[in-house]
């Protein structure tokens, strides 16, 4: 339904991927985000001062309210932040998004139950104006990244949550954008999926070298996803503790066990009492 | 299905069952007042003869009313003024039409109000208030204005019909356009998509469970109208022109008769949609 009028005009806008060689690809300073409400301000964030570079897997971790979400939909211009500054591969984030720099998935896969797995997946696709072929090209190629070859023409109600779940992230990557934003997308399947899907996306990561930024609930999934852990406390919505992980690139899932994981993850738990002491 | 035939008919049964008690109780008043006229006695079971076959009982037994149907319908050329397919297929056309304008009209209405504020807050009070008048009290003017200015026949009728429908339409779509959630419109977002991306690729396809189950509303309610706006015109023709041409005579079997008929229309109508709800909800992937 895009008339080319539209699809030049996106092109025009979006078509140049700008990706600073060297500088953060995330690039957040002195940033304040409060939400008025009816019980009066909220400080969603609070000086929060963060650098993620390319290829980095930095995971987001805090109790609920502690404004981890926010600021992922900050970075994704769909909160515009109070005061301080953001950039997003050396651009607004409101730029970035027009230049296609992120996928976003969000803890419920939201797949539309009309579309079959593949048309899902081609959704950004046909909204950006690729031409058919294309299309069809990508949805094949970033499927089988997910392991969901052979159920391009299933329903969504068809497959299991994790599926559901992996078809979504399929959607995120179908366009190639450098950064992928992931706001809980395991919080609601059960532990052995969980632990699966954590492993494959390692491995996506490892193949696709996407910067992703990771907002979860879990100890140990930051702890053995991450290069960067970024811990969080709320009341206001504020960064207590980033820790660079000792852990090598290559984690097999019993990584989990060893001395250094497990100091890791003391180190986390750790910031997250301390950022709730006072309550 | 077979486990839903013993039910159905035991229902049929007990209204047949109600029905016919109803019908001696209230038509013997009249065979006792004729035989006390005629200064005889009558026997309990010649009441009960006599009140199913009376000419102009006050409640027609279900007999009769088969009977009535069976001769207006399927024994009558349809041409006839005699027959009820002939009437049915009036009351029917101007129900279709009333129905398509109500429809399309509806849409475009709720269309507007999701996309516009202000649409919100000046069209949809008029559209709840619109339905608050008794459509027996607009009828008639909607009729005599439209006469006036030389539009009658078909069309009079249809607005009515549409009047009735596109509120259900309106509700309906309104809400199916606003069911997608924040994170699906969010998602959207993230893409950089336009409204009218949104609109078409989530908003439309989302609102179509909503959409149906406000056709089957809204085409009863077309009925409804259409038979309504054939009251005030004078009882020319029309399943509206039998019921008050049947109460002008106290032709009670043909009230009855073109009630019943205005029913299995209404039944087969709004089935007819769901028909192609069924096929359309499957086609997109839907239906389980």
């Amino acid at each position: 339904m895009l008339s080319a009028e539209e699809i030049d005009g996106f092109r025009d806008e979006g078509a140049s991927p700008v990706t600073p060689p060297d500088g953060p690809v995330i690039d957040a300073r002195g940033l304040e985000l409060v939400f008025q409400t009816n019980d009066g301000p909220v400080h969603a964030l609070n000086d929060v001062n963060l650098q993620i570079s390319k290829g980095d897997f930095v995971s987001f971790i805090g109790p609920s309210g502690c404004g981890k979400t926010t600021l992922l939909r900050a970075i994704a211009a769909l909160e515009t932040p109070t005061d301080g500054q953001l950039m997003v591969n050396g651009m607004t984030p409101d730029a970035a998004r027009r230049s296609r720099a992120y996928g976003y998935v969000f803890q419920a896969a939201g797949l539309y139950p009309w579309r079959t797995i593949a048309a899902n997946v081609k959704l950004p696709l046909e909204i950006m104006g690729f031409d058919k072929a294309e299309q069809e090209r990508r949805a094949a190629d970033v499927l089988r990244l997910v392991d969901l070859e052979g159920f391009e023409r299933k329903y969504p109600w068809q497959l299991s949550g994790g599926m559901q779940q992996r078809a979504s992230i399929a959607r995120a990557l179908a366009f190639d954008a450098d950064i992928l934003l992931m706001d809980e997308p395991f919080g609601a399947l059960d532990e052995i999926v969980r632990d699966h899907l954590n492993e494959q996306l390692l491995k996506l990561w490892e193949r696709t070298e996407k910067t992703i930024a990771f907002v979860t609930h879990s100890i140990p999934e930051a702890v053995y996803l991450s290069t960067r852990i970024v811990v969080m406390s709320p009341r206001p919505g504020r960064i207590t503790d980033v820790i660079d992980s000792p852990l090598p690139r290559e984690r097999p899932l019993d990584i989990r066990d060893t001395p250094e994981f497990l100091a890791v993850a003391h180190r986390v738990r750790e910031g997250l009492r301390a950022g709730h002491a006072y309550d | 299905m077979r486990d839903h035939v013993g039910p159905v008919l035991t229902v049929i049964a007990a209204i047949l069952a109600v029905w016919y008690g109803a019908a001696v109780w209230m038509n013997a008043a009249w065979t006792q007042q004729q035989a006390a006229r005629a200064g005889t006695t009558v026997s309990l079971s010649e009441i009960l003869a006599d009140t199913m076959q009376q000419d102009r009982p006050r409640l027609p037994a279900p007999h009769q009313v088969a009977v009535e149907l069976w001769e207006t319908t399927a024994e009558k050329k349809v041409t006839s003024k005699r027959s009820l397919v002939y009437h049915g297929w009036i009351t029917l056309s101007a129900t279709l039409l009333g129905f398509a304008i109500g429809t399309g009209l509806g849409m475009l209405l709720a269309v507007g109000i999701v996309h516009s504020r202000a649409m919100d807050m000046s069209v949809m009070p008029w559209a709840i208030a619109s339905q608050t008048i008794p459509i027996l009290a607009i009828a008639p003017m909607i009729i005599v204005v439209l006469n006036s200015v030389g539009v009658s026949g078909l069309l009079p009728k249809a607005i009515i019909s549409a009047y009735l429908s596109f509120f259900p339409v309106v509700v309906g779509m309104v809400k199916g356009l606003r069911s997608p959630d924040v994170a699906q419109l969010d998602l959207l977002r993230t893409y950089n998509a336009s409204r009218a991306q949104m609109f078409w690729r989530l908003r439309l396809p989302a609102s179509l469970p909503y959409l149906f189950t406000s056709l089957k509303v809204g085409i009863a309610a077309s009925l409804v109208g259409a038979i309504v706006g054939e009251l005030p015109t004078g009882a020319v023709a029309g399943l509206g022109a039998r019921l008050l041409a049947g109460s002008y005579y106290g032709q009670t079997v043909q009230i009855w008769s073109a009630l019943i008929g205005a029913a299995v229309l209404a039944g087969l109508l709004v089935g007819l949609i769901g028909l192609v709800q069924r096929v359309t909800l499957r086609r997109m992937g839907l239906a389980r």
